[in-house]
C-alpha cells in the first residue's frame, strides 16, 4: 500500500530502461497504451473465431484449410464439429465481452486521458494500475490457454449456466479443464478490474487540479467515472460467483449443482444446489457490464462530437445525470436476461418495469445528441463520422430493445437470431464505433503523428454499411424463429433462410477485411504518419493543452489550473472560436 | 522533529523539497495524495463489502434450494477468537493516539506506538491462528469443505475473511517497518488507510459471526 500511494507518483523520476518504460511501466499512458494493444489483439482474435463460425454456418461442408491444426478433435479435417462450434462461440463471447468492450473503451482510453482530462500527473495508485493490466494479460494467457489443451476450450457460451458448466467432463468436451481454465481466468480477470475500478474512482475524486470541480470535467471523464463505479461493484460480485463455480467444479461442493442430477447417463454426486442462483449472481454483474461496455463510448461520443460541431450539447449536464441514472438503473434489470430460467412469472414483471425505465435516460442522450446535431455545421473526418456512427448503431440496435424488456415478447425471442442482432448493435457494434472514433480523435496525441483521414473515412464507410448488412438481417431471422447457437441448421423450415445467411456471412467477412484498413492505418500512421500539433482539432480540454505525444509526467512539472466548463465552444470575441479550460480569459458566458 | 513519525501535510517532504512548485501547490498536491489513500481504501471497502453481500444472498439463495440444509456447531474458539480481533482494533486505536498526536504527547510517543502497533500486529496473528484451529475442529468433525452446504458457507466465508485480515496484517507489517525505520516520508495516509481497513475487518468479521451463527 505504501509504495503505491499517490504521492509517489508525483515525485517518482522518470523511468529509465526498456523494461521500466515500455513493458513494467507504472506510468498510465503507456499501461493505457498496453490495455489497448491487448483489446486490439483479442478483438482479431474474437473476429477469426466470428468468421469460422459464419463460414462453417452457411458451407457446413467445406473443409477450413489449417483448421485441424487449432484442433484435430474439434474439426477432423479441417470440418468444424457441432460442439467445436460451441467453443468458438464461447471464446468469441468472452473475449468479446471482457477482453474487448471492457478494456478498449474503458481500461485503455481511461487509463490514458482520465489523468490528463483532470490535470494529474498519474493515477492515485500506479503500482496498482501496473499490477491491473498485468493481472488483465495473465487472465487473457489463461483464457487462450483452453485452445491448446487436448480437452479444447469449454462449451458453455460467455454466460456459462450452471449446472452443466459446474458438474465438469460429463457436460461435454471442454468442460474438463477448458471450462477450469474459464472460471479461473475471469476471476483473475475481475481482480485486475477491480484494481482499476478502484484507481480510477480514487484519482477522479482526489488528483483533480486547481478548478476543475466535478461539474467541469469533461464527459468522458465522467462516463469513465461512472463506469469505474458501476464495475467496482459488478466485478465484486463476479469474482465470488466464480470462486463458488471453481469449487462446485475442483472441490465438490454444491452450490449451483441441484440433486439428482444426471449427465451422460452418470449422477452427479451432489446435492441441492440452485442452477439459478448462478444466473443471478451472474446477470447481477452481467447487465452493469452491458453499461461498463457502452457508457465510456457514450462518453468518447459526446466529447468528439461538441469538438466536430464547434458548439456546446442542448446539455451537458443531462448527459452526465442520465448517464448517472443508467449506471444507478443497471443494478435492477438482471432479472430481465431471465424471464424464461423458470423463474417467478411476478418477478419477469418486476424486471420488466424498470427494464423499460432505463430506456428513457437512453432516449434523452440520443434526443440530446440529435437536438444538438440539429443545424450544426458538423466537421466531417474518420472520428465524427465514427462518434455519428455510434449513435446510428445505438438507436438502431437500442430500439429492438423496448421490444425485448416485455416478457411476453422476450418469451417468443428469446434465444433466437433477434437477441443476437440486439446485442451486437447496441452494446458491441456501438461501443467499438465509440473506440474507433477515439482512436482516430486521439491517436495523434496518443503517438504524435496523425492518422491517414483517407483510409480513416474508407474505413468508416466500409464498417458502417458492412455492420448493418450483418446484424439488421439478425433481427428477421429472429423473428422468422431461426434459433441461435446451432452449428447448422437441419429443419426444413429453416431451409429457404440459407440464402440470407449466406449474405451475412459474405459481409461479415467483407467488413472484417475492411479492418486490415484500419490496421494497415494504426501501423503506418504510427510511423509514417503527418506529425501530429499539439491541438490538432482546436480542442478546448486539458489534454490539448500538452504536446503531442504527452511528456512522462504529462504537464511538464507544472500543475494547470482549470478556469471554464469543459465546452467553450463558439465563443465570440476570443482569438479562436474556443477558449481551453487552463486558460484565464474570460468566457462568454 | 524526531519525535514525529510523518511530517505534517504542510510541509513537503525531502523529494519534494526544492521543487519549482510553489509550497502552496505542493501542499495542495500532497492533501490530493492523502485523500486518495483514504478514498482508495473506501472504495475497496465498499468493494468486499459487495463480495460479502453477494456471498450472503447466495447463502440465502441456496438454504431455500435444496433439502440438504443442516446445521453445524460453530466451533467455541471462534469466540475467543472475536475477542482478540476486537482488542487488536482497541489497541490500533491507542498506537494511533500516541502516533498521531500532534504535537506529540510525550518524547516516548514514538516506541509506545510501535508497541501499541506490534500488539495489533500480534492480536492479529492470534486471530489467523484462531481461525485455523477453528477449522481444525471443524475437520474433526468430520465436515469438511464439501460435506455439506453448511460447511460449505462456512470455509468460504471464514477463508475469505481470512485472507482479508492476513492482507491488513501484512500491511500492518509495512507500517510498522516504515515507523521503525524513522523515515521521515512515512505518512499518516498509509497509517491513517491501514487503521480504516483494519477496523472494517473486525466489523466485518463480527457481521459474519452473526450470519454463521444465525444461518449455519
Amino acid at each position: 500500500m505504501e509504495e503505491t500511494s499517490a504521492q509517489q507518483a508525483h515525485v517518482h523520476a522518470p523511468p529509465e530502461g526498456f523494461l521500466r518504460k515500455y513493458v513494467f511501466s507504472l506510468d498510465h499512458k503507456v499501461i493505457g497504451k498496453q490495455y489497448y494493444a491487448l483489446g486490439l489483439l483479442a478483438v482479431c482474435m474474437g473476429m477469426v473465431l466470428s468468421w469460422l463460425m459464419r463460414f462453417h454456418l452457411v458451407w457446413p461442408t467445406t473443409r477450413i484449410p489449417g483448421l485441424e491444426l487449432l484442433s484435430k478433435a474439434g474439426a477432423p479435417g479441417g470440418i468444424i464439429t457441432p460442439e467445436y462450434y460451441l467453443s468458438l462461440l464461447t471464446m468469441h463471447g468472452t473475449l468479446m465481452v471482457f477482453f474487448v468492450l471492457t478494456n478498449a473503451p474503458f481500461a485503455a482510453f481511461g487509463n490514458y486521458f482520465l489523468p490528463i482530462q483532470i490535470g494529474a500527473e498519474d493515477m492515485a495508485f500506479p503500482r496498482f494500475n501496473m499490477m491491473s493490466f498485468w493481472t488483465t494479460l495473465v487472465a487473457f494467457l489463461v483464457l487462450i490457454l483452453a485452445f491448446v489443451i487436448p480437452d479444447g476450450p469449454p462449451i458453455s457460451g460467455w454466460t456459462s449456466y450452471a449446472p452443466l458448466s459446474a458438474v465438469g467432463k460429463d457436460a461435454g468436451p471442454g468442460m474438463g479443464w477448458g471450462m477450469n481454465l474459464w472460471a479461473i481466468s475471469i476471476a483473475i480477470f475481475c481482480i485486475g478490474s477491480l484494481l482499476g475500478a478502484l484507481n480510477f474512482i480514487a484519482t477522479t475524486l482526489d488528483l483533480r487540479a486547481k478548478g476543475m470541480t466535478l461539474m467541469r470535467m469533461p464527459i468522458c471523464t465522467w462516463a469513465w467515472f461512472i463506469t469505474s463505479c458501476i464495475a467496482l461493484l459488478a466485478f465484486a460480485v463476479l469474482l465470488p460467483a466464480c470462486i463458488l463455480l471453481i469449487l462446485d467444479r475442483m472441490a465438490g461442493t454444491s452450490f449451483f449443482i441441484p440433486s439428482g442430477l444426471v449427465i451422460s447417463d452418470r449422477l452427479q454426486p451432489h446435492s441441492g444446489g440452485s442452477p439459478l442462483l448462478w444466473q443471478h449472481l451472474f446477470w447481477f454483474f452481467g447487465h452493469p457490464e452491458v453499461y461498463i461496455a457502452i457508457l465510456p463510448s457514450m462518453g468518447i461520443v459526446s466529447h468528439i462530437l461538441i469538438n466536430s460541431m464547434r458548439k456546446p450539447l442542448l446539455s451537458a449536464r443531462v448527459i452526465i445525470y442520465s448517464m448517472m441514472s443508467i449506471g444507478f438503473l443497471s443494478w435492477m434489470v438482471w432479472g430481465h436476461h431471465m424471464f424464461v430460467s423458470g423463474m417467478n412469472p411476478f418477478s419477469s414483471l418486476l424486471f420488466s418495469f424498470p427494464t423499460l425505465t432505463i430506456t428513457i435516460p437512453a432516449t434523452i442522450m440520443t434526443l440530446i445528441w440529435l437536438g444538438s446535431l440539429y443545424g450544426a455545421n458538423i466537421r466531417i473526418n474518420s472520428a465524427s463520422l465514427f462518434a455519428l456512427g455510434f449513435i446510428s448503431m445505438f438507436v438502431s440496435g437500442g430500439v429492438s430493445g423496448f421490444f425485448l424488456a416485455q416478457p411476453s415478447i422476450d418469451i417468443v425471442l428469446h434465444a433466437t437470431y433477434f437477441v443476437v442482432g440486439h446485442f451486437h448493435m447496441v452494446m458491441g457494434v456501438a461501443s467499438i464505433f465509440g473506440v474507433f472514433a477515439g482512436t482516430y480523435f486521439w491517436f495523434g496525441k496518443m503517438t504524435g503523428r496523425m492518422m491517414n483521414e483517407t483510409l480513416g473515412q474508407l474505413h468508416f464507410w466500409l464498417t458502417f454499411i458492412g455492420t448493418y448488412c450483418i446484424f439488421m438481417p439478425f433481427h428477421y431471422l429472429g423473428l422468422v424463429g431461426n434459433i441461435r447457437r446451432y452449428s447448422a441448421f437441419v429443419n426444413d423450415f429453416t431451409g429457404p433462410l440459407m440464402p440470407l445467411h449466406k449474405f451475412i456471412t459474405i459481409a461479415a467477412l467483407g467488413t472484417g477485411a475492411a479492418q486490415l484498413i484500419f490496421i494497415f492505418n494504426l501501423i503506418y500512421s504510427r510511423y509514417k504518419g503527418a506529425p501530429a500539433p499539439e491541438n490538432p482539432w482546436s480542442g478546448t480540454t486539458l489534454e490539448w493543452s500538452i504536446p503531442s505525444p504527452p511528456p512522462w509526467n504529462n504537464f511538464g512539472g507544472k500543475h494547470p489550473i482549470v478556469y471554464h466548463d469543459p465546452y467553450q465552444y463558439d465563443v465570440k470575441g476570443s482569438k479562436g472560436d474556443y477558449i481551453m479550460q487552463d486558460s484565464p480569459e474570460p468566457s462568454a458566458g | 522533529m524526531s519525535s514525529t513519525i510523518y511530517q505534517p501535510v504542510r510541509t513537503p517532504p525531502p523529494a519534494l523539497r526544492g521543487s519549482p512548485l510553489p509550497a502552496a501547490r505542493v501542499a495542495k498536491v500532497l492533501s490530493g495524495a492523502e485523500g486518495a489513500s483514504q478514498s482508495g481504501i473506501w472504495v475497496g471497502i465498499f468493494a468486499i463489502t459487495m463480495s460479502f453481500a453477494a456471498l450472503t444472498s447466495a447463502l440465502f439463495v441456496r438454504q431455500g434450494s435444496g433439502a440438504d440444509w443442516t446445521h453445524i456447531a460453530l466451533p467455541s474458539v471462534l469466540y475467543a477468537n472475536t475477542l482478540a480481533l476486537l482488542l487488536s482494533s482497541a489497541t490500533l486505536q491507542m498506537a494511533r493516539r500516541a502516533i498521531t498526536a500532534v504535537p506529540p504527547v510525550e518524547p516516548r510517543a514514538v516506541p509506545v506506538g510501535l508497541g501499541w502497533l506490534m500488539a495489533t500486529l500480534g492480536l492479529g496473528s492470534v486471530f489467523v491462528a484462531g481461525q485455523f484451529e477453528a477449522w481444525r475442529q471443524l475437520a474433526a468433525q468430520g465436515l469438511y469443505l464439501a460435506t455439506n452446504p453448511n460447511s460449505s458457507f462456512y470455509y468460504v466465508l471464514t477463508a475469505m475473511h481470512g485472507l482479508h485480515v492476513l492482507a491488513g496484517i501484512v500491511a500492518l507489517a509495512l507500517v510498522i517497518g516504515r515507523i521503525a525505520a524513522s523515515r521521515a516520508t512515512s505518512r499518516k495516509s498509509t497509517f491513517e488507510a491501514t487503521a480504516t481497513y483494519w477496523h472494517f475487518m473486525g466489523i466485518l468479521w463480527i457481521y459474519l459471526l452473526l450470519v454463521l451463527r444465525t444461518k449455519l
